[in-house]
């Protein structure tokens, strides 16, 4: 689309709501949020993207193949709840480590893998959709 | 978080015994098939990789699906709850017999379309993705058999469509989108009624543990509207099964993909309808199950006999193999009709036989299309002639899906024959037989036609088409089975009956996910 006022906020759009579906990502442990939501906003950023700069431009900003992503995620995911395999509790248990980062507690846990892992997977599945459809709009 | 300050009893909320390696064979093949789909979807383009991991990774679920059945016949059905959490609140895997056999026939299947699929799914069906699609369909045909949560086995109904959908359109073509309209929309709505009984269930009990389920109807049945769940529950998995009136979709969809997606579909997804009948109505109603049994019985004749007459009426060999699912469907359904350790038996045996059976025909069906140069029974011919080792395997199949011995159809036909006849269902009885007797017929005239008959002079030019061996060696392999289920039933048989007499006294099944005897109890809860 060639309109200068999207072109030009655009950029800050993207950014911002990028670092935004990273932050509920995260928020989405113990509060309202998480991977589905956090893709979602994501997709929304790539799309307004592809709308704003035309759909190569994404697919060169992302750098893989959208379904390639999907298919991280969903390893990502899987390979969450294997984890437990090693601690003889059933698939899916949550397992948390708390390594010290400078001083600080920073808690991690299988839960958190799985989600980003879901957040990766609605990413790639929605992007490929909406990068699809926009190429077909740009005929 | 992980630090409280207030002591907390795990025990009360979570398992606590750890968890032993050969546990984790329950939710193996479900993970293990996402995790090779997820990878085959990392190298998407790299097509030429996709047959080398997708094979051996079937192959590899096979032993692990005979694993999983060889532990559950030893050690009776098994447990596993997602996250600790102790039952009815997580989501439990358990595997019984009947599950464990249905996974292992799948894997067979699945395993058996994986090396067809080296021939007839070219390079732009596999750009499309078909050995990611199977994989993930596979993953939901696995946990479908697999689990132990109604509202879990709803996610892996919609998990197989998905997958079933992409395999359905792969390559796009006109036709292809059009047998997918109809296929998704009939579909859906099963999928949607299958939702609005989960959600009434769980209104009504407070729980989607199968086996919290059994309990709480047995404890209370006039607290709930059994019968209107058990009939939703009917219709529902009735149009996944393609039973009559609800069939429509399956004739219409199942000749347009190509041979091998056909072939799986025809052999799986129907049966997988069939299995969640057993399951949820089977074991978890049945009380009302029974009360519709008249119901159940004229749906299982019409079921039959539409399937035997499209069949007879077809010209077209892969939509006639559509009918004949469908009339396979019938008997299944006239099993579960009847109920009680035969009925059940019967259809699970019948189940089985109908995955590798039908599978087999549509390969058989594709070769036979592929050496007469095309799939109209009017032209068709001289096929006994150019192929005679094609035609022996097709009447092999012919006689099995027939049902007469010395094949796999003639044993869950004998069951389901004497079971209604020592329950007095005459008519029933009859039916089967006569299904029999047209499938017989329905086959013949294939035979006649395309295999017998001299070439004719429409036959396109029988230049000697030399056969795939990739699909050859699959068509061959589930013949064979089919021959030494037939030969050798004894150990199948004992299986299923076991499998059949858990299904209707589920007390190891409801054990296994409870072995302190009874749920939890909700403080305050909902629930009695």
């Amino acid at each position: 689309m060639k309109s200068l006022i999207l072109r030009t906020v655009a950029p800050l759009l993207i950014a911002l709501m990028l670092m935004f579906s990273i932050f509920v990502l995260l928020r989405g442990h113990n509060e309202p949020g998480g991977g589905f939501i956090g893709g979602l906003i994501a997709v929304a950023a790539l799309a307004i993207h592809g709308i704003a700069n035309g759909v190569e431009t994404v697919r060169r900003a992302i750098v893989f193949d959208p379904l390639a992503i999907a298919g991280a995620g969903l390893l990502m995911a899987t390979l969450a709840g294997l984890i437990s395999l090693w601690m003889q509790v059933p698939f899916m248990t949550g397992i948390w480590i708390e390594p010290s980062l400078l001083g600080q507690k920073v808690p991690l846990s299988s839960v958190m893998l799985f989600d980003t892992g879901v957040y990766l997977v609605v990413v790639g599945a929605l992007t490929g959709v909406v990068l699809a459809l926009e190429e077909r709009g740009e005929d | 978080m992980a630090v409280s300050s207030v002591p907390v009893d795990l025990s009360a909320a979570m398992v606590m015994t750890p968890t032993a390696l050969v546990d984790w064979l329950i939710i193996l093949p479900v993970v293990w098939c996402i995790l090779v789909g997820a990878a085959l979807m990392l190298v998407r383009r790299r097509v030429q990789a996709h047959a080398r991991l997708a094979i051996p990774a079937l192959a590899l679920l096979v032993v692990m699906n005979a694993g999983l059945l060889y532990h559950v016949a030893v050690t009776g059905p098994v447990t596993m709850v997602m996250g600790r959490w102790l039952p009815p609140f997580g989501v439990a895997f358990t595997v019984d017999l009947t599950g464990a056999l249905f996974a292992l026939t799948a894997g067979l299947v699945a395993l058996a379309g994986s090396v067809a699929a080296l021939d007839d799914v070219n390079g732009s069906g596999r750009r499309y993705g078909f050995y990611p699609f199977l994989m993930l369909l596979m993953a939901g045909v696995n946990g479908a058999f697999l689990t132990g949560d109604l509202f879990n086995l709803y996610v892996w109904f919609e998990v197989l469509l998905i997958s079933s959908f992409g395999l359905l359109v792969l390559g796009s073509e006109r036709r292809q989108i059009d047998g997918a309209v109809k296929y998704g929309f009939l579909n859906l709505m099963a999928t949607t009624l299958f939702l609005i009984a989960t959600g009434l269930i769980y209104g009504v009990f407070g729980t989607l543990n199968m086996a919290d389920i059994a309990i709480k109807v047995q404890a209370a049945p006039e607290r709930a509207p059994l019968m209107t769940l058990t009939a939703l529950f009917v219709l529902a998995f009735g149009m996944k099964a393609a039973a009559f009136p609800v069939n429509f979709w399956l004739p219409a969809s199942y000749h347009t993909p190509r041979l091998v997606v056909s072939a799986l579909f025809a052999g799986l997804l129907t049966k997988v309808g069939i299995y969640a009948l057993i399951r949820v109505c089977g074991m978890l109603f049945p009380t009302s199950l029974a009360a519709l049994s008249p119901v159940l019985s004229t749906i299982a004749v019409l079921t039959m006999l539409t399937g035997v007459f499209g069949a007879l009426a077809q010209t077209d060999l892969r939509r006639l193999l559509g009918y004949l699912v469908i009339a396979g469907i019938g008997s299944m359904l006239a099993g579960i009709a009847m109920g009680g350790q035969g009925g059940f038996g019967g259809a699970v045996f019948y189940a089985l036989h109908s995955i590798v059976v039908m599978t087999a025909l549509y390969f058989a069906a594709g070769l036979a299309a592929r050496a007469g140069g095309t799939a109209s029974l009017a032209v068709l011919g001289g096929i006994y002639r150019s192929h005679p080792g094609l035609a022996a395997l097709s009447l092999m199949l012919f006689f099995s899906v027939s049902g007469l011995p010395p094949f796999s159809g003639f044993w869950p036909k004998v069951m389901l024959v004497r079971t209604a006849l020592d329950g007095g269902a005459f008519v029933l009885a009859a039916s089967l037989l006569l299904a029999g007797f047209l499938t017989t017929i329905a086959t013949a005239r294939i035979f006649l036609l395309a295999y017998w008959r001299p070439a004719t002079d429409e036959t396109p030019p029988l230049a000697v088409v030399a056969l795939p061996v990739s699909v050859l060696l699959p068509l061959v392999g589930l013949t064979a089975l089919s021959l030494g289920i037939g030969l050798f039933p004894e150990p199948l048989l004992a299986l299923v009956r076991v499998a059949a007499e858990g299904l209707v006294a589920p007390a190891d099944y409801i054990g296994s996910v409870f072995p302190d005897g009874f749920p939890v109890a909700i403080p305050g809860g909902a629930a009695p």
